[in-house]
């Protein structure tokens, strides 16, 4: 692995995101609508805007940036840039480490202005400090990136990288204790939400946006959310074939 | 002719390759001298990209050896040396044509210097600033022949290069590849189109995954009584089939 290559990759990355505007405005657009969406639905119910709207800060770009990296994954592989790339003095490791800078920082910055939004305009707070829900939004991003990575590898076309989202997110959504407690979960639920990632991610946030003391679980929750994000990546990078068929 | 140094630049040996369940290439042996422009023809569908792959060292072979330069191919060494491009044009098609290689130079560590040579190389001085998506599909090639010359690489493995030029850019591109062997690199390059192996010092004539012969354009011209070269492969084929 080389700093210089990895950097190069990261700035690739960057300068194709910059030559998409549309992408950009959809990355910062779409989170504060919704966020707005969400506000204005509990409108009559400012606990439950918090309970739900401050943490969907943190996930936004957890799904988002998923959704990116699979089809700019599925993307390389299939106009053939990362043949040629795996034909050249690349590591792995660089394209990832790449990918994982250029994505984080573009985390970085819609967490900065989705929080903004949140937090002056729509009334959220931090009690434990808006610096934390930004670094715990890019540490969920990087974990997003490091799935969709992995799961581009699975799919042809974009119809089918499209489609993992709902496969793989949703049920994580579903599970993970944002729409319900889940202590109030069945017992056989409850066990499932404890092996999927988000469910870590999103206790984190929650702990991270609520008054209370942050407390142990909350290194438990970013020991996994950082142990899921190296493994997907090397899940990922097992993906990355230098010679195929 | 052809600038000799030293030994083979390729060497082959019992090359067999799979693709899809399909026997793509045949036990094949081969060796490819260095210094010169080896033409590789045939058929579409031949295997002449399956046999660029497993020089280039992406390509999952079944059994044999391929050593590139002395070396195993696909070695991680091998990286610096060998440039490859392939059929359809591997760029960025979202970035601009200098982005392209801004980017492919600071893979390979060359500077902006080199950059500004291999856009001269491929006569696309002016295109600089423009998306590699809008350019035209000659151009969109040149694009991916410069990003592999960046490294002067002693071995160009260039997969039908020539695709969709008119007359005038393949001459100056014939050109550029007799320049550069004329300079010590190695060029292998493939092609469908037989009025290019008169361009060519040495000749790989492939068809259906097996070399039929390793010659020379002057020496198949002798052996068939064809001054065309399209027909003097045919008559090859023919000869071929007869004593099958």
């Amino acid at each position: 692995m080389s700093a210089r290559v990895t950097l190069a990759t990261a700035r690739r990355v960057l300068w194709q995101i910059r030559r998409d505007p549309r992408t950009l405005a959809l990355l910062l657009a779409v989170p504060i609508v919704l966020l707005t969406l969400m506000y204005f639905v509990y409108e009559n119910r400012p606990h439950t805007f918090q309970a739900i709207g401050a943490p969907m800060c943190g996930l936004f770009p957890f799904i988002i940036m998923f959704l990116i990296t699979s089809i700019a994954m599925l993307r390389e592989r299939t106009n053939g840039t990362l043949e040629r790339l795996m034909s050249l003095p690349i590591a792995k490791g660089d394209l990832l480490a790449g990918y994982g800078i250029a994505f984080g920082l573009l985390a970085a910055v819609q967490a900065v202005v989705v929080c903004f939004v949140g937090f002056i305009a729509l009334g959220l707070n931090a009690p434990h400090g808006a610096w934390l829900l930004g670094l715990l939004a890019v540490g969920n991003a990087v974990l997003g990136m490091a799935l969709g990575l992995f799961v581009s590898a699975f799919a042809r076309t974009e119809f089918q990288a499209v489609q993992f989202m709902p496969a793989i997110i949703y049920p994580q959504l579903l599970l993970c204790g944002l729409f319900i407690a889940r202590s109030e979960m069945a017992a056989p639920l409850y066990s499932v939400s404890r092996a999927l990632p988000l469910t870590y991610a999103f206790d984190a946030l929650a702990r991270a946006t609520s008054p209370r003391p942050l407390g142990s679980g909350m290194a438990v929750d970013v020991c996994v959310i950082f142990g899921s994000t190296l493994v997907a990546l090397a899940l990922g990078a097992l993906t990355l074939r230098r010679r195929t068929p | 002719m052809c600038a000799q140094v030293g030994d083979a630049a390729i060497e082959i040996e019992d090359l067999h390759v799979v693709r899809g369940g399909r026997s793509v290439l045949d036990d094949i042996s081969l060796h490819v001298a260095s210094g010169c422009v080896t033409g590789l023809l045939g058929p579409s569908g031949c295997g002449k990209s399956t046999l660029m792959r497993a020089i280039v060292g992406v390509q999952i072979v079944e059994s044999g050896r391929v050593t590139v330069l002395g070396d195993q191919a696909g070695s991680p060494e091998l990286r610096r040396r060998v440039g490859y491009v392939t059929q359809a044009p591997s760029v960025y098609g979202d970035l601009s044509v200098s982005e392209n290689l801004r980017y492919f130079a600071a893979i390979v560590g060359v500077g902006r210097e080199r950059i500004s040579q291999v856009i001269e190389t491929v006569r696309l001085g002016g295109h600089e600033h423009q998306v590699v998506g809008s350019l035209s599909g000659g151009e969109c090639s040149r694009v991916s022949l410069a990003t592999a010359l960046l490294g002067d690489p002693e071995l160009l493995v260039l997969d039908e290069p020539t695709v969709g030029l008119d007359p005038v850019l393949r001459a100056e591109l014939w050109g550029t590849f007799h320049e550069l062997a004329a300079a010590g690199s190695t060029l292998l390059v493939s092609s469908h189109v037989m009025d290019e192996a008169s361009e060519c010092d040495e000749l790989l004539l492939m068809r259906e995954g097996e070399l039929l012969e390793q010659t020379t354009p002057e020496r198949l011209r002798a052996r068939t009584g064809e001054h065309d070269l399209g027909r003097a492969f045919l008559a090859v084929i023919e000869q071929a089939t007869a004593t099958a």
